[in-house]
């Protein structure tokens, strides 16, 4: 259960972008979760609503937007997505793969603020 | 969007503080010469007994410490201290996992120049420590043969973020009815062409296979950054 350290680092990352930019009232935190980062949306979700009490971000909403695993397959030679986190296999020709290009992202995109 | 609302583009790694922090120390490490493994594992996987068993053999030859996470006692320390390495407890309370900060706290004091291996001990727990880099070299798993063959399969995060995975409690391996080849699967499947080695702390069966794996890595590392410095040089 590591998504409140997480939610928390989100959290600090926002304030430390608002202070940067002389106070924002933040909205929203729009973050990308790939599906193999190992950080469960639903709990993060809950995290955060723990995390940002008490805080400059305490009526935000986070906004998760949910990036698809891709392999790279060296017997097809391209790139496939994943069936599952499970299998690390080509969808294609279900070949062992692991090399992951896409699906690890951990990553706050942007902040809705109120102007 | 409500009116009134902009957007602000940020793009940053959640984990920002942790990677750098990590890319940091890793760099520390190398300067000094000292290789780090980090072990992961389920609790009770044998991390601690292989960990006593690896500092002790490689004694003679080079100079070990140890950096043991866990939520609370000090009793893997006080286990540790017996192979008469440095050894720190790294308590984290609640939480499930080290972070690169704790790894930075826990070795004030150490000259890592006198280290030739660290070894730091995750929280036994196959789910949160993948995230985290802790500035390590190797990133070692373990499983016993008393887990499920399955376990890779059923965590595969953590096992497509390690670097080799050591099968431990194999004097038990015929009592539990232990199958090799279906774990070799699962770990496959997860992380394809990973070495594996298969160990026994407690009879010292593939320990010595084992070690050779450690002081072959931790060769090829130095060989590497003296190239890189020399490559830095020209």
């Amino acid at each position: 259960m590591h998504e409140l350290s997480i939610a928390m680092s989100i959290v600090e990352l926002a304030e430390k972008e608002s202070e940067r930019r002389g106070g924002l009232h933040i909205t929203a935190v729009h973050l990308r979760l790939g599906l193999l980062a190992g950080v469960v949306k639903d709990a993060l979700l809950s995290s955060f609503e723990m995390a940002r009490e008490h805080t400059p971000l305490a009526g935000s909403r986070l906004v998760v937007e949910e990036i698809p695993g891709v392999v790279y397959c060296t017997a097809c030679d391209a790139r496939r997505p994943v069936r599952s986190s499970e299998w690390f296999c080509c969808s294609e020709c279900g070949s062992i793969a692991s090399e992951i290009v896409q699906g690890k992202e951990l990553e706050v995109v942007s902040l809705e603020v109120q102007e | 969007m409500s009116p009134g609302t902009r957007i602000i583009e940020v793009r940053q790694n959640v984990l920002k503080q942790n990677d750098l922090l990590a890319r940091a120390l890793r760099r520390r490490f190398h300067d000094a010469g000292c290789f780090v493994i980090s072990m992961v594992s389920s609790p009770g996987s044998g991390k601690t007994t292989l960990l006593e068993k690896t500092l002790t053999l490689l004694r003679p030859e080079y100079r070990g410490a140890a950096l043991v996470g866990d939520l609370t006692t000090e009793n893997d320390a006080v286990r540790l201290a017996r192979s008469q390495a440095p050894v720190k407890q790294i308590t984290t309370g609640t939480l499930c996992h080290l972070e690169a900060a704790m790894v930075q706290t826990a070795i004030e004091g150490w000259n890592v120049n006198d280290l030739d291996f660290l070894f730091i001990e995750n929280v036994g727990n196959l789910v949160c420590p993948s995230s985290y880099d802790l500035g390590e070299d190797l990133r070692l798993v373990l499983m016993s043969v008393t887990e499920g063959e399955d376990k890779p399969l059923k965590y595969p995060t953590i096992f497509n973020s390690a670097d080799v995975a050591v099968i431990t409690k194999m004097d038990l391996a015929a009592a539990v009815e232990f199958d090799a080849t279906a774990a070799t699967h699962s770990i496959e499947s997860v992380r394809p062409r990973m070495p594996i080695l298969n160990v026994s702390a407690k009879s010292g069966a593939g320990m010595g296979a084992y070690l050779d794996f450690l002081r072959s890595r931790r060769a090829a590392s130095l060989q590497a950054l003296t190239h890189a410095g020399t490559a830095r040089l020209i």
